[in-house]
């Protein structure tokens, strides 16, 4: 094995189940060094609660979690920060680990919101603080790097330029990237595979390979399939209590 | 004027002040006023054992602090009562059960507002070793899990992902505030311990704008009021607690005009 793909985080058929109800059972996948993983799915189809797994915030679970690394970068996707804390942006930067000023500089920068620096956190827009999840989570130069919904809430030219900086940042910094995204359009054209999650593993595969897939076409619709862009999600099958599928 | 009972006095309480200042923070970002008030309440229940055993203070007050919060923690797990209301069964609890047994040790003279308000003239040099002793102790600890601890309190969930340890940080500051309960005792008096810890930080936030600032306000702010209470206490024969939080209260209606002006400035 190379150093190329390095394993960093391995799910061995992880399931997590909160007050007898399963939000996400049986998932089995791998992210290398230097790949971009992506879960794709509707709501409530256990994407967070997957990436939650293999970050180890979740620690009663089921199957297995082996992780070869410590150098974790995570941006979540719902935060809520308590603003009785006076934070600037700055302060929030190092919050898990102490970096230089350059460091937080260079990161602020990448993401566009250097001028944001000095400003409390508090005063920050959705779309702008965002942004600022993003730099703390590749400032630290991490070896996995986790992120659910990284770019919700910023603008339309953002979201293009965001996700090709976490592309680029995936080859510059070598790293792992556990994606979790609704756009299909930068999923398919930026992922190296792709884990299609309802529940349970839909199907999973390179993203043509997923396009193609039965499952892929009943849970996200025929035109999914084709444009790779349109986001509709038709249900033929239902979930049991126990995780099972029931089709329709 | 300046007597010897006073200079000790001086002592332990800015021995008191320089802990109270950052553990206060954090007892103010955490939302914790209302657990320190429990531990500081069931701290007469430790007392009293300490007299009637002969056992040092300080000590029997920390285990018994401690213990009351191994047990809130426990409750907190096994019952679908709100904290609020095991915090208020814990502390009105112990301290009623503490009131009882010091009424059955009428062979000693308690001097119950003492122990309720603090007393300056208590404070002897034993008290002061102690003070400054498990201050530093309390306050290297708290560097030691300082990055946890903090991180934790932005956010768990990022600090749990990115290697840190959220719940032992948290295990360990609940120790910490057993700690500074216990040696604080007989300067502020059991009342009033927790408004020591919380209005000089409150003060602080009303006139900083990051964590490290805040902190070093809120120290400040608990070194200004002591030396203020203990001698408008000395001046008036006050009790040396109340003077003590009234002088932070004092400093915090202070830094509530500096917010109204800053207000003023933009507009």
């Amino acid at each position: 094995m190379g150093i190329e793909n390095k394993i960093l985080v391995k799910l061995k058929s992880a399931g997590f189940r909160l007050n007898d109800k399963w939000l996400v059972q049986g998932v089995s996948l791998q992210v290398e060094k230097g790949k971009i993983v992506t879960l794709i799915g509707p709501n409530g189809s256990g994407k967070s609660t997957t990436a939650k797994i293999a970050l180890g915030i979740y620690k009663k679970i089921d199957g297995e979690v082996e992780k070869y690394t410590n150098k974790i970068g995570y941006v979540p996707q719902k935060i809520s920060i308590d603003w009785t804390l006076p934070l600037r942006v700055k302060d929030f930067m190092v919050l898990t680990d102490n970096l230089d000023d350059s460091t937080i500089s260079e990161a602020l920068s990448l993401t566009g919101v250097i001028h944001l620096k000095d400003k409390n956190l508090g005063d920050l827009s959705g779309g702008e603080f965002q942004r600022v999840l993003l730099a703390r989570a590749i400032s630290k130069k991490p070896e996995l790097l986790v992120l659910d919904e990284p770019v919700q809430g910023v603008d339309f030219t953002g979201e293009i330029a965001l996700y090709e900086l976490i592309k680029k940042i995936s080859e510059n910094l070598n790293c792992g990237i556990l994606l979790i995204s609704h756009d299909l359009h930068t999923v398919m054209s930026a992922t190296d595979h792709v884990v299609c999650l309802n529940g349970h593993v839909c199907c999973s595969g390179s993203p043509i390979d997923v396009a193609k897939n039965r499952e892929y076409k009943a849970l996200f619709g025929e035109q999914a399939s084709q444009t790779l862009s349109i986001y509709e999600h038709k249900h033929d099958h239902i979930h049991t209590s126990e995780g099972k599928i029931k089709k329709n | 004027m300046l007597d010897d009972f006073f200079i000790r006095a001086l002592f332990a309480g800015i021995g008191v002040a320089l802990v109270t200042g950052p553990l206060g923070c954090f007892v103010v970002w955490r939302r914790l006023s209302y657990f320190g008030d429990t531990l500081a309440h069931s701290a007469l229940l430790g007392v009293t054992l300490a007299y009637s055993l002969e056992f040092n203070i300080a000590l029997s007050v920390f285990i018994i602090s401690a213990l009351i919060a191994l047990i809130l923690i426990n409750l907190q797990k096994r019952t679908n009562l709100p904290g609020d209301a095991l915090l208020g069964l814990l502390a009105h609890s112990s301290l009623a059960v503490g009131l009882v047994v010091i009424g059955f040790l009428s062979f000693i003279r308690f001097d119950v507002m003492g122990l309720l308000f603090g007393d300056i003239l208590a404070v002897n040099v034993n008290d002061i070793i102690i003070i400054w002793i498990g201050g530093a102790i309390i306050l290297l600890v708290l560097r030691f899990i300082w990055k946890s601890l903090f991180a934790s309190t932005v956010n768990y969930e990022l600090a749990e992902a990115e290697g840190l340890d959220p719940d032992k940080a948290k295990a360990i500051f609940t120790i910490l505030m057993a700690a500074i309960i216990a040696i604080s005792i007989k300067m502020i008096g059991l009342l009033l311990i927790t408004g020591m810890l919380i209005i000089p930080a409150a003060m602080a936030r009303n006139i900083s704008n990051s964590p490290k600032q805040m902190i070093l306000f809120s120290v400040i702010g608990g070194l200004l009021s002591v030396v203020i209470g203990l001698f408008t206490s000395l001046e008036f024969n006050t009790a040396s607690g109340p003077s003590i939080i009234a002088a932070s209260l004092f400093l915090f209606i202070l830094s509530l005009l500096k917010i109204k002006q800053s207000i003023k400035l933009k507009n």
